[in-house]
């Protein structure tokens, strides 16, 4: 009994007890959006075929049923176990659009490049934020921090996707500084994938109008999050004890101030992820570069309903694992949290 | 309290308050110039829709402060008429997030135990999934034929920050004597919640409406653009997803016609973002004390 208990009040456990329901919650959720919504996609294929291709019902039922990977003729929960079912093992169907092709395989070739690009945007921005926070902070009044904090507000008040066609405009196309057209996709044709000088070259090259917009638009709030994070520190009673302890200012700095500053900010961190890759939709429809946000807007736009559906799925699981990471992270940073529950 | 007295705090002791901090006024005032430009200004420019051939990509002149479009259209007709659509389903978005958001919000905090935990879980799951592409996914579902549409959608799914953010607000407020006084006396929870409890959160709640405004033009801008809502007429989003759209932003001569409708958007943004930071200065000593 009280072996249960424990596990219960396990930080950790209750984590991954909630990143499988909200999964499985947002899976149920777009089962039901597909099937119940009015003018559902099925029965619209359904029509179309029967209009376009002259199909009987019964077959065109039966081919959109092999679609969708549902069978239709099923009671509502019976289709829905079968939907989880095949989710489980990774099935997610096949694409409308380019027919045969099953949609697992579309995710696996545009999800690592969403991954990169955002992944590499944050690990930028939260090193470059930081550090521009706490150098405001430390001179705080000053030219630097006047001019650096009007910067960051006003970037972190514009939308990304605007910070995006900004950039596309002004380098891309008034200065001419960057071939536009040539960078967009994720790799260039005939670059063969490896760990050599011009395939990284290559796809950081593609990857460099993604990155500068993420970077661009998320900097601002570092940098003003850790200013006033740093702030608060500065006057906690542990820093004003260390400096009267007269240890070196250097580690006042970083042991002291620099880490628990940072803290607070992790939490920020998890929020971050999770609005960039949704954002992600935008941003890589503004530059072709085709990873799994871009994937989101084409089927929509297509109505390519089991890329979309499994898109979406995978865009939420990413950032429930990406947020899970963060918590476990956190946790381990600040031991408080293990004890305290909330 | 008296709808006088209401006045006062929300608008006229802000204000007051808010001349004295650089960066709220500039924003304010910005505020309030787009506003009387989006809602007053049509009255006066009327959108140009004539195409003039003759006159395509003009730089800005005395005939039209910022040039022209891609078919000779003025385009500042375009940046004075394309806000008011905008600023309303902001408006309408935000204030249906805060609603839900003050209700869910303290009725979790105040009834606590059980309750809390089921709202507070709820809220925990919907902030976990990833808001835009949720929004994309069921604009391919509902057509969103109008505006008022559109705004319920936004204003649906944009309340669980809100709500946390309120509870935890609800939470500290019901400490205070007053409460316990006013439970002493006991006088309901639906008097203590709306007489008690969130007339001293009114500041706190105006400054979530704005900071829900700003959320739901960057849902909205951000819809309209990737072409996901259809509604007709005319507003800077589709300015954008049109100069887009038909490669205009890939021709030099464009800057104008691109960038006045970004810059657009991107002021009223920072402007109330600007504006809501410096209330939050006013009405959260302590958050002062870290400048």
């Amino acid at each position: 009994m009280s072996k249960i208990k424990r596990l219960f009040s396990n930080y950790i456990f209750l984590r991954v007890i909630r990143a499988i329901l909200t999964v499985f919650i947002v899976a149920t959720l777009t089962f039901f959006i597909v099937r119940l919504m009015p003018g559902n996609p099925i029965e619209i294929y359904i029509g179309q075929l029967m209009s376009q291709y002259g199909m009987s019902f019964q077959d065109a039922k039966n081919q959109a049923a092999a679609l969708f990977s549902i069978d239709l003729d099923a009671p509502l929960s019976k289709q829905y176990i079968i939907y989880m079912r095949n989710l489980l093992r990774g099935d997610f169907g096949v694409s409308f659009l380019s027919q045969g092709t099953p949609v697992s395989l579309m995710i696996s070739a545009y999800l690592p490049w969403t991954i990169f690009s955002v992944g590499i945007s944050i690990l930028i921005s939260f090193t470059l934020g930081i550090t521009l926070g706490m150098i405001s902070a430390y001179k705080r009044g000053s030219i630097f921090d006047h001019i650096m904090s009007t910067i960051a507000a006003i970037l972190s008040a514009i939308p990304n996707y605007l910070i995006g066609i900004l950039l596309l405009i002004i380098i891309g196309v008034q200065l001419g500084l960057i071939p536009v057209s040539a960078m967009r996709g994720t790799v260039s044709p005939g670059v063969k994938p490896g760990f050599n000088w011009i395939f990284i070259k290559d796809i950081f090259s593609h990857a460099l109008l993604p990155i500068m917009t993420y970077v661009v638009s998320t900097i601002g709030g570092w940098t003003l999050s850790m200013k006033s994070s740093t702030l608060n520190t500065l006057g906690e009673d542990y820093v004003t004890v260390a400096k009267a302890r007269g240890l070196p200012e250097s580690r006042i700095t970083f042991a002291y101030v620099g880490r628990n500053a940072l803290l607070p900010l992790f939490t920020s961190l998890t929020m971050q992820m999770g609005f960039l890759m949704g954002g992600s939709a935008l941003i890589e429809s503004i530059f072709v570069y085709k990873g799994i946000g871009w994937a989101l807007g084409a089927s929509i736009a297509q109505r390519d309903y089991p890329v979309m559906q499994a898109v979406f799925l995978i865009i939420t699981i990413a950032v429930i694992v990406a947020n899970f990471i963060a918590d476990l992270l956190y946790s381990k940073l600040d031991p408080r949290i293990k004890i305290g529950g909330e | 309290m008296k709808a006088k007295e209401i006045l006062r705090r929300i608008f006229i002791e802000p204000l007051i308050i808010i001349s004295r901090d650089k960066a709220g006024l500039i924003g304010f005032i910005f505020l309030l110039f787009i506003l009387l430009l989006s809602f007053v200004g049509p009255y006066f420019i009327k959108l140009d829709t004539e195409v003039k051939l003759d006159k395509i990509y003009q730089f800005p002149s005395k005939e039209h402060i910022l040039g022209t479009d891609n078919q000779g259209r003025d385009i500042f007709s375009q940046i004075v008429n394309g806000g008011r659509d905008v600023i309303i389903v902001a408006f309408l978005a935000g204030l249906i997030s805060t609603l839900i958001a003050v209700s869910l919000g303290s009725l979790s905090a105040y009834a606590g135990g059980f309750t809390d935990t089921v709202i507070m879980f709820i809220t925990e799951i919907i902030l976990t999934i990833p808001q835009f592409p949720l929004l994309a996914v069921l604009a391919a579902f509902v057509r969103l034929t109008n505006p008022t549409m559109l705004a319920f959608i936004i204003g649906f799914l944009g309340w669980p920050a809100l709500a946390r953010a309120i509870r935890s607000q609800v939470l500290s407020i019901k400490e205070r004597d007053y409460i316990e006084a006013a439970r002493v006396l006991d006088l309901g929870r639906i008097h203590i919640i709306f007489s008690e409890i969130l007339p001293n959160m009114l500041s706190y709640i105006v400054i979530s409406l704005i900071m829900a405004m700003t959320g739901a033009v960057y849902s909205q801008v951000g819809l309209i653009i990737l072409g996901l809502v259809p509604f007709y007429g005319h507003n800077w989003g589709l300015m954008i997803q049109l100069a887009w759209t038909r490669g205009a932003i890939f021709y030099k001569g464009s800057i104008f016609y691109i960038l006045s409708p970004i810059i657009a958007i991107a002021l009223f943004q920072w402007s109330a973002v600007t504006f809501t930071r410096s209330l939050e200065g006013i009405f959260n000593p302590r958050l002062r004390a870290g400048e």
